[in-house]
């Protein structure tokens, strides 16, 4: 077993740190301040493939691989979370559900300029009344003729109002199940613009403020047939295939949010004077930053093992479910070991360690919390 | 249109300088980068590339593992790379540097070289107009701007304060400021395409029309008698003070040193 990255990770890597370091560091403290989407960010990222790395060059992606794309979320989080996940919920939760599941003529209506960058994507499943529990969904969409009109609404969406191009659940009817009824639920590709859809209000979070959250109403919304993402029905399977992928990406933006708090806790602990020596000099600073080092490498360890499976593997669910577990406790960890060793000014937004402990929490909570990855794990382990 | 780029990797001097005990400069244990001018010459060949459809081959003399720096141009959007390595071209000054690149020129079709003005482990700027004087062309040195205009390039040239506008015929070389341009970033795709390409590599039997008296450490005039780290200064003293009190403070201090 070798551990060593590839030629072409590394350089990867190289891309990924510069870009992040001179676009979007200088810019992170104050697009958390001001709850601004970094539309400038994003174009920078657009021009420079950052959009489309795992997608095939023929649908005018990067050609990368899983582990690429990964490092790009990592590195991008080291320094601004809400970067990190702009990218994650665009590729992994739109790009990835019409690769996989896209018809020819879906992929080069959507995909191609999703990839490219020239559009947006973003992915509705949550619902007031359905998060863990993704069969409490009460959007509905009927068939009338050739269109779908769709009624209901979706909450809690990364890239919400600036997305262009939504993946989203409804429920299409009611079918039998070993006895019981249960919701039928399909997948469409609902374009921005569309009458009948529109935006609710914006939520107004702990953490990755920049990153703009919306609700998505959907009031007799017509969408023709040929949106409907894979068959009939198919949504539950497609919802649990993207989030397994999904999961991989915000396992990479916990593992940057940790590596940034780290490195930027090294630094401090170095400068900072107390009882005339540097807090690195006291061996409780030293033991501290020794456990958060090694935790934030068993989660790249992990989040890279995760990204390899989805490249190589039919079924990686187990693998991401573990990363992301791992790496966003690791990082709710890491940062809060973080504040406290920065002291008062840890607590201050000066500092950019206060920013990450708010914006490591998320990890914890999205695209399946803590708890429903230790329920994938364990049903796993156990069937 | 063909465009040669000739680029060197150097060491990224960010990182500090380290030196082998005899006090040549410790190559291995420095981190290395493309050289920042070098980076601007080859930006402007993009975009001739962007432009008129230039094919862009990048250049360049060094050890083997300076193929990395050829494979960053190719992700950035070169189209081929050439690496002239050989024991007998080590230690090389810039007389034999051009003399080399000069060597692998000759077997190379180009309408434009472009060289970076000078490398920052160098800094002597001799390469690039040594380089024209063997391959008998005209070179346009210190480029700020340029454009293609039939046959012409035609270039701004940075000098003291003003800028010279010239005009000459292909082929030329022109060295390039990095101030030219901002330099893109290599693309996730371009790497993975730079790691798969074949780079062209060359030894001294490769080079047309070289004596071996011009190459190498045998064939360079100027020796090294002694290299050393630039000395650090002091952290300095910050101060903020409106300008009246700032320029008593300065003529104070000054005058506390005995300057004036």
């Amino acid at each position: 077993m070798d551990f060593t990255l590839r030629k072409e990770h590394e350089m990867a890597r190289t891309l990924f740190k510069e870009f992040a370091e001179k676009e979007v560091k200088p810019l992170a403290q104050e697009v958390d301040e001001t709850e601004e989407f970094p539309r400038e960010t994003v174009a920078k990222m657009a021009k420079n493939g950052f959009l489309g790395i795992p997608i095939p060059k023929e649908y005018g992606g990067q050609g990368c691989d899983p582990l690429t794309y990964a490092m790009c979320v990592e590195e991008l989080s080291k320094v601004c979370g809400t970067t990190g996940v702009i990218v994650s919920a665009h590729t992994s939760l739109c790009c990835d559900p019409i690769m996989t599941f896209g018809t020819e003529e879906q992929k080069q209506k959507y995909l191609v300029p999703l990839a490219k960058g020239e559009k947006l994507g973003a992915f509705g499943l949550t619902e007031p009344g359905a998060g863990t529990d993704a069969q409490g969904q009460q959007t509905k969409a009927v068939l009338e003729g050739d269109e779908y009109v769709i009624n209901g609404s979706k909450i809690f969406i990364t890239n919400g109002k600036e997305a262009d191009v939504y993946v989203i659940f409804a429920v299409t009817g009611m079918i039998e199940k070993k006895g019981r009824k249960i919701k039928e639920i399909s997948s469409f590709i609902v374009e921005k613009g569309t009458p009948g859809f529109s935006f609710g209000t914006k939520e107004k979070k702990m953490g990755i403020r920049g990153s703009s959250t919306y609700e998505l109403i959907f009031t007799d919304c017509r969408v023709p047939k040929e949106n409907l993402l894979g068959k009939v029905g198919q949504g539950f399977k497609i919802a649990m295939h993207t989030l397994d992928g999904g999961r991989i990406g915000i396992a990479a933006q916990a593992l940057g949010i940790a590596e940034g708090a780290l490195d930027r806790t090294i630094a401090y602990t170095k400068e900072r004077k107390q009882f005339g020596k540097s807090i690195a000099a006291q061996q409780n600073t030293q033991f501290q930053l020794a456990d958060m080092a090694t935790k934030v490498q068993a989660a790249q360890l992990l989040v890279y093992k995760a990204a390899m499976a989805k490249a190589t593997q039919k079924e990686y669910g187990f693998e991401a479910a573990q990363a992301k577990l791992y790496a966003a406790e690791v990082a709710m960890e890491v940062t809060t070991k973080a504040v406290q060793l920065h002291g008062g000014y840890g607590y201050t937004r000066e500092y950019d360690v206060e920013r990450m402990m708010r914006d490591a929490k998320i990890t914890e909570i999205y695209e399946g919390t803590s708890e429903v990855q230790r329920m994938v794990i364990s049903a796993a382990l156990l069937k | 249109m063909k465009v040669v780029v000739c680029i060197k990797q150097v060491p990224d001097t960010k990182g500090g300088v380290k030196f082998n005990p005899d006090g040549t400069l410790d190559r291995a244990a420095m981190m290395t980068i493309m050289n920042p001018d070098d980076k601007a010459g080859l930006e402007a060949a993009l975009r001739l590339k962007d432009q008129y459809g230039a094919e862009v081959t990048v250049l360049t003399m060094g050890l083997p593992k300076a193929e990395d720096v050829l494979r960053e141009a190719i992700a950035m959007g070169a189209d081929k790379g050439v690496l002239v390595t050989d024991r007998v071209l080590g230690g090389a000054d810039t007389w034999a540097t051009s003399q080399t690149l000069a060597g692998a020129l000759r077997n190379m079709e180009y309408d434009l070289i472009i060289t970076g003005r000078q490398a920052i482990d160098g800094d002597t700027a001799q390469v690039g107009p040594q380089i024209s004087e063997h391959l008998n062309i005209p070179v346009i040195s210190y480029a700020q701007n340029l454009k293609i205009e039939g046959d012409s390039v035609i270039v701004e040239r940075q000098f003291d304060d003003r800028y010279h506008v010239l005009k000459a015929k292909m082929p030329c070389l022109i060295t390039a400021l990095a101030e030219l341009n901002e330099p893109r970033y290599m693309t996730p795709g371009g790497i993975f395409d730079a790691c798969k390409a074949e780079i062209t590599v060359w030894g001294r039997a490769d080079l047309k029309d070289v004596e071996d008296s011009n190459l190498g450490l045998k064939g360079s005039p100027t020796q090294i008698a002694k290299a050393s780290d630039k000395v650090r200064k002091g952290a300095g003293e910050k101060v903020t003070l409106d300008p009246a009190e700032a320029v008593d403070y300065i003529v104070g201090k000054l005058k506390e040193k005995h300057v004036i």
